[in-house]
């Protein structure tokens, strides 16, 4: 990560859509009198939803709306890495290459970006549809590799499961998010592991008085040899 | 109130108070770079780290509280250990290039390496670089260096009352900035410089001309506005290379604006070092004796009521005085020391006082400020007022043109009627002063240059009686001067005597030629285009608008190259010192008036300026009273009038430019340019 600047070439002006200014609405009085600024965040999110990016009039439209100076909410747009700053395509992907992501191979995944779109990390197809980025931890270490597609998520891909993912988003029919390799959530794959009981059952009633004994008696075993040294 | 123990001196504190101040109590330094007595605490340079007993990990001693038995070694193994640590970690970024900074010999970083660094570095790595940042004409920005302490953040935001510079981004690549690299639009910009631990901030008008350790340092008192603030003028060899504030916490605190730091490289030009005299209608360079000849032939058969004299904003009071006493022994009493024509009177002392006091309004509830703007009239003086505002639980409302002040406040009107409702309790704002436990009120130099300025300053006082503003120690009372000399003057009475003429009426009188000749000491803020036909003496170190229609000039010394009183808006006398001599032949103003009243047969009675002084003393008991401040007496004061429905006119319009120094300063046409007239000159290749 480099320093992050505002894009040189902005557009003349912002405003939010009658939907977005509404749910703004709603942000802000969630918090009470004095403390609008805390909607900062939200609104350069809702900013960002509208335009895929945020731009310097949104920044300024925030500051004057929340009544904060323009440097507080440039700080917060800059803080946060998923606040982008230049023009986005229309389909951003983030890919995951940190550490349990590469070990399941988010080599293969990035390679598939090259070959399908041409792109490499940070870069916008020619056409404006695809933006891919690297991005640290995703959290889901446990579906690895990970890609997040807008708001979602994307699981267990290599090579090929990418390739498809990457045409069907070309033609703007996204399967489900999830496993691509058809796990339900975090289950493991295959056969379960662990939790194999029926959970519905009662626990078996545990004999307390016969634990204490035990644990006593074992205490007592382990003191002995301290007594006779 | 709980008790600690800090490197075995136990130490009972106020509760609240942090380790860090509990150790300055108890003798023990804890060094510290984004601490700062006046800021907002922040925490994040990990330079204070303490040894606390029974604490896991050494703590950050400015922002943790202390607590009852705490036992605390700033000294100890531990705490050593993790500042070098620390100090390891902020010098893995920060350039190796003392030698070439600006803040090479007076960097808090440079000390502290010295005691907590190492000889080398272990870090083998690229460091990182920052672009410069553009703040304006006189913070220069080399960013490589920030330690992002963000003191000049707080500062900017809590004391100067614009928000306006910021961190961006996060963690490595964190970097302070404007928005948008914009100048910093505040008329304290330049205490960052003083902030800032390291060189990342520095004076711009000042880099790469000296090193701090071969500046010769002179306390003295600042002229550039009436507040009188404490600096410490920096000079070599014969130049003033930088001035900087001193600490006093009833005047300036630790601040000082930007006109009264960076004005200095006016000293430089437009200098007059010679007398000059007019002959043929060109000025002509002189000796002492031609250019007094001159005079003494001019005055010649004049009688008193045709001989006039002015007195500038940034006189002392010894030239003021023997400027007086020569005039009187002349036998004129045509003398006045209200250029602008303020209407104030010496008679009533309180009637011209900031009787509050500077420090006095942190105590102050509900605060009025007529016909001034105090932003750009005494910025050290408004950030008192955002101080207390900061503080909370005061009103304060605004008669006249509505502004940026750095504070919120109540605009009552832009008109000056809104006065008399004040006075007689019909406006709301009245009844927020009575409520008050300690009102008080400000007048400025907008309000009292009026015509109607005695109605308006009767106004005053009736608000003043009626709210209750003057009750016991507390007077509420207040007069903003913008002249450094004003107060001074007042003191010493020099005003018209009996049937003597005021400013406008000797302007008129040199128009029409009832006046013949008029001496200005330093006066230049007057209308000179009426003194064509008169003959003018200019006395002063500028070659300014008075100097342009002098018929002699004598040459004067500026406020940094003589001994000189000066007594603030407050009527604090303070004493300014000599930093270098005055430029060639020069002299210090009141000997000028001494040597020009023997050559006129008028010998006044002192030769030396503690003989002056000593007549200081007998002219006005206040003078006696050093740094301190004598409580005027409260009396009645102003003529009842009507009050005309205009709005005011502020007296600064441009800051930067106010006097001949500033008029004549290079930093400050600079900033005239980019915060006056707004055409931003940006260095090639910082933006963007």
């Amino acid at each position: 990560m480099s320093t992050r600047n505002l894009a040189k070439e902005q557009p003349e002006s912002f405003a939010f859509t009658a939907d977005h200014e509404a749910r703004i609405k709603g942000i802000i009085a969630k918090y009470p009198k004095g403390y609008q600024a805390s909607a900062v965040i939200p609104m350069l999110d809702l900013a960002q939803r509208q335009e895929g990016w945020v731009t310097k009039p949104a920044i300024d439209l925030i500051a004057e709306r929340l009544g904060m100076p323009v440097i507080r909410v440039l700080e917060v747009a800059t803080f946060y890495t998923m606040f982008n700053l230049h023009p986005m395509g229309k389909c951003h992907i983030q890919v995951c290459t940190s550490l349990s992501c590469w070990l399941r191979g988010s080599n293969d995944v990035v390679r598939a970006f090259k070959d399908k779109l041409g792109v490499s990390f940070g870069e916008t197809t020619s056409d404006g549809a695809f933006t891919v980025s690297e991005v640290e931890c995703a959290g889901a270490c446990v579906n690895a590799p990970v890609v997040a597609v807008g708001d979602e998520y994307y699981e267990d891909l290599n090579y090929e499961t990418m390739s498809e993912l990457i045409d069907t988003l070309k033609l703007g029919k996204p399967p489900a998010p999830g496993s691509a390799v058809g796990r339900q959530g975090a289950e493991p794959e295959g056969q379960r592991s662990s939790l194999t009981t029926d959970p519905t059952q009662p626990i078996p009633k545990q004999d307390l008085a016969a634990s204490m004994k035990k644990f006593e008696e074992a205490q007592a075993g382990a003191r002995k040899p301290e007594e006779n040294a | 109130m709980p008790k600690l123990t800090i490197d075995g001196i136990e130490i009972e504190v106020d509760p609240g108070v942090t380790i860090l101040q509990a150790a300055e109590k108890a003798g023990s330094e804890i060094p510290r770079f984004c601490y700062h007595e006046r800021l907002s605490i922040a925490g994040n340079c990990r330079m204070c780290l303490v040894d606390v007993e029974k604490s896991p990990k050494p703590v950050a001693s400015c922002a943790m509280p202390v607590v009852e038995g705490m036992v605390v070694h700033t000294k100890s193994e531990k705490a050593v250990k993790a500042r070098n640590g620390v100090m390891e970690f902020l010098l893995i970024n920060h350039p190796l290039d003392c030698p070439i900074c600006d803040q090479g010999g007076e960097c808090d970083l440079q000390d502290q390496a010295l005691a907590f660094g190492h000889d080398r570095g272990r870090y083998g790595e690229q460091k990182r670089a920052v672009k410069d940042k553009y703040m304006g004409p006189i913070v220069s920005t080399i960013m490589t260096r920030c330690i992002h302490c963000t003191r000049c953040v707080r500062f900017v935001e809590e004391i100067g009352g614009v928000a306006e510079i910021g961190a961006t981004g996060r963690g490595e690549d964190t970097e302070i900035t404007t928005y948008l690299e914009e100048s910093l639009k505040s008329e304290l910009s330049g205490n960052v410089v003083d902030l800032c631990p390291v060189g990342a901030l520095t004076n711009k008008p000042y880099a790469f001309t000296a090193r701090s350790w071969e500046l010769r340092k002179t306390e003295t008192v600042d002229v550039m506005d009436a507040v009188g603030s404490n600096v410490r003028v920096d000079t070599r060899g014969r130049e003033v290379m930088r001035i900087l504030p001193r600490l006093n916490e009833s005047v300036n605190e630790e601040w000082l604006a930007d006109k009264s730091r960076n004005a200095c490289d006016g000293l430089k030009y437009q200098r007059l070092d010679q007398p000059y005299v007019r002959r043929d209608g060109k000025l002509e360079p002189a000796e002492w004796d031609d250019a007094f000849g001159a005079i003494a032939e001019a005055i010649d058969g004049v009688s008193g009521d045709m001989l006039a004299a002015l007195v500038g904003d940034m006189v002392d009071s010894e030239s003021t005085l023997a400027l007086k006493d020569l005039m009187r022994a002349l036998g004129s009493v045509n003398t006045d020391c209200r250029q602008d024509g303020a209407v104030l009177d010496p008679e009533v002392r309180a009637s011209y006082l900031f009787n509050t006091t500077i420090s006095g309004i942190e105590e102050a509830d509900a605060i009025l400020l007529i016909g001034t703007n105090p932003r750009k009239e005494a910025p050290i003086l408004n950030a008192r007022i955002r101080k207390r505002f900061v503080a909370g639980g005061v009103k304060i409302g605004v008669i006249g043109q509505a502004d940026d002040l750095t504070y919120s406040y109540d605009h009552i009107s832009d008109t000056a009627d809104a006065l008399t409702k004040i006075a007689d309790g019909s406006h709301p704002f009245a009844q927020v002063l009575k409520d008050a436990e300690y009102p008080m009120l400000v007048l400025g130099m907008g309000a009292l240059t009026r015509s109607d300025g005695k109605a308006i300053l009767a106004a005053s006082h009736a608000i003043t009686e009626s709210t209750g503003m003057v009750l016991g120690n507390w007077n509420g009372f207040n007069v903003l001067h913008t002249a450094a000399s004003r107060v001074g003057a007042l003191d010493l009475g020099f005003v018209p005597g009996e049937g003597g003429r005021d400013t406008r009426a000797i302007l008129d009188g040199a128009a029409s030629g009832d006046i013949k000749v008029v001496y200005l000491l330093g006066a230049d803020e007057i209308d000179t285009s009426k003194l064509r036909d008169t003959f003018v003496i200019y006395q002063g170190h500028h070659g300014d608008a008075g100097a342009h229609v002098a018929d002699v000039i004598l040459p004067g010394a500026a406020y940094t190259e003589k001994n000189g009183t000066y007594v603030n808006t407050e009527g604090r006398t303070q004493l300014g010192h000599r930093a270098i001599f005055p430029p060639g032949d020069a002299r210090e103003d009141w000997s000028i008036v001494r040597a020009l009243s023997e050559r006129l047969g008028k010998t006044l009675p002192y030769d030396n300026i503690e003989q002056v002084r000593e007549k200081l003393r007998e002219a006005n008991p206040g003078f006696e009273h050093i740094d301190d401040i004598v409580p005027a007496v409260w009396e009645n004061f102003g003529v009842a009038g009507s009050i005309d429905s205009t709005g005011f006119t502020y007296p600064v319009l441009n800051y930067y430019q106010t006097d001949p120094i500033s008029r004549a300063s290079k930093t400050m046409a600079q900033c005239t340019q980019e915060f006056v007239l707004g055409k931003t000159e940006k260095a090639t290749g910082t933006h963007g």
